[in-house]
């Protein structure tokens, strides 16, 4: 039988057992339950940027420096433009209340000039630029801003973090790898009298090597899926402590489809573990004769 | 005699960058023969039975084991010619974690016997070494003589075509020693080659069909190039007094 996972009895006696007592699979829990963290962090990210884009994809801002008059000929001239499906001004009131939070009750003062802002929501497909050009002709001066733009540092900043995230993942991940390769390197050692005897005897690279797979891929499994167990129970608190915001958002920062990522992360571990174990041990008996 | 098992020509084996340990050996051993390999200590004998066994290839010269050329032979080839060998090492290298039964199933395991063609011959063997009821002890449980008994017994388990042993009388008392070589001549008998490493003149005095191989200063004694030019029959003459 060749896979390193299913050995007979026999084949297990060889190795002395030392269950999951040994660093690997404090280690892997370690490092599991900091990816899954780290990666549900940068899910949570993504879907936030997601959201953040979504919502503001296709919504523009006409603002008019000089006052209120102006407003409702540039809004007609934003109505009459195909694929122009909300056109509605800020409420002066709401402006005042923005104001207000930066002036103080000077914000409030009757004589003090506003802009007008009129929001606009487009069909997506349809051309920003004309509905644009068409406003500024009715009304010189009047601006026709994107949110996106006004967003866009903030849509990096979440998309660099996303980024981040994954790469904090990948590295972890390759941490993990050498710790097996030290760790597999290390159980050679150990049991370098028992693989001399069985080389001796005729034993195979491939013989002496699944002996030790198995018990890494065993201790890395169980490293992982306690990890994943501790984090899942870390994410689960701070998701219900998010639960009101989330709400507000109308979306989740996890959902069910990340879910099931974070939960392949402690399975691709512990194959990672496995491959990485196989191939370190047999470069290492490799080495001998 | 059937046919040649080993053949050196001009063999020579050093240890890094050390003077080297064996010089120029020139030899055939028969297959079926059965040899005596004698020297004083640091004649090269650990040495020459580290290349017999292939756990050190030689640093020049052909080395040809079974019909094959192994001294260069590619690291993958050697596992099936290991399990054409026996060993029986002076210091046993009995794995301690096993029982006495895995250590002497240990290379019927390794050549991918099932588990029910397994049970019986290594109780047979265990019995034969008179160890039956301490099969499932484990090595440090056991005595020098019975750690020597579990090493013999699974040196020659899978039948090999030669068995090498290293002093295998050194730690048995007289009627074990007797009885070791009893298996070792019958096996002998059966065809497989057998080279004994061993002080013990007793051993070689009761072997008279033997021939010895002498080593000194890691050259071989061969006065009358019986090892270079082994005759027709076993045993026909002793290569080195």
């Amino acid at each position: 039988m060749n896979n390193p996972l299913f050995v007979t009895d026999a084949e297990r006696r060889m190795i002395p057992p030392s269950g999951v007592r040994g660093p690997v699979p404090v280690l892997i829990a370690i490092m599991t339950f900091v990816m899954v963290v780290v990666g549900a962090a940068g899910l949570a990210l993504s879907n936030t940027a997601s959201v953040v884009k979504s919502g503001v994809e296709n919504r523009y801002s006409i603002q008019i420096a000089d006052g209120a008059a102006k407003a409702p000929a540039a809004a007609a001239a934003a109505r009459a433009q195909p694929g122009v499906v909300r056109v509605a001004q800020v409420p002066p009131e709401d402006l005042r209340r923005t104001l207000e939070r930066w002036l103080g009750p000077a914000g409030q003062e009757a004589d003090l000039p506003l802009p007008a802002i009129i929001d606009v929501d487009l069909k997506p497909g349809t051309d920003p630029g004309a509905v644009g050009k068409a406003v500024e002709r009715a009304v010189p001066g009047a601006r026709f801003i994107s949110h996106r733009t006004s967003l866009e540092p903030l849509l990096k900043a979440l998309r660099g973090l996303t980024l981040l995230a994954l790469g904090l993942v990948l590295m972890i991940a390759l941490a993990s790898a050498a710790a097996v390769v030290l760790a597999a390197r290390g159980a050679l050692d150990t049991h370098r009298g028992t693989i001399e005897v069985m080389h001796g005897i005729g034993a195979t690279d491939d013989q002496v090597a699944r002996l030790f797979v198995r018990q890494i891929a065993i201790d890395a499994l169980a490293g992982g899926v306690v990890g994943a167990a501790a984090a899942g129970t870390v994410i689960a608190l701070i998701l219900g402590g998010a639960s009101t915001a989330t709400m507000l958002a109308g979306t989740p920062p996890i959902g069910w489809n990340d879910l099931l990522w974070l939960v392949a992360l402690p399975l691709a571990i512990a194959l990672l573990a496995t491959q990485v174990a196989r191939g370190a041990l047999l470069k290492a008996l490799r080495e001998r004769l | 005699m059937a046919g040649t098992i080993v053949e050196f020509d001009r063999v020579g084996l050093r240890y890094g960058t050390g003077a080297e340990v064996l010089r120029d050996l020139d030899f055939r051993l028969g297959e079926g023969g059965f040899y005596f390999l004698t020297g004083p200590s640091g004649a090269g004998k650990t040495s020459l039975l580290k290349l017999l066994y292939l756990a050190q290839r030689p640093t020049r010269g052909r080395m040809t084991l079974f019909g094959e050329e192994l001294a260069h032979a590619p690291r993958d080839a050697m596992p099936a010619f290991r399990r054409r060998i026996g060993v029986v090492f002076q210091d046993f290298r009995l794995i301690r974690h096993l029982s006495a039964f895995d250590n002497v199933a240990l290379p019927l395991r390794i050549a991918g016997k099932s588990e029910e063609e397994i049970e019986g011959p290594v109780r047979e063997m265990l019995a034969w070494v008179g160890l039956a009821d301490r099969a499932s002890a484990r090595p440090p449980t056991l005595s020098g003589g019975e750690q020597q008994r579990v090493a013999i017994a699974r040196a020659v388990i899978a039948h090999p075509d030669l068995i090498i042993a290293d002093e295998p009388t050194g730690n048995v008392d007289a009627a074990m020693a007797e009885r070791i070589l009893h298996l070792l001549t019958a096996m002998n008998r059966l065809g497989t080659t057998v080279i004994v490493a061993t002080h013990d003149v007793g051993l070689i005095a009761a072997t008279p069909a033997a021939q010895l191989i002498r080593l000194e200063k890691g050259v071989l004694v061969d006065p009358t190039g019986a090892l270079r030019h082994p005759p027709r029959q076993p045993g026909a003459g002793r290569a080195a007094p």
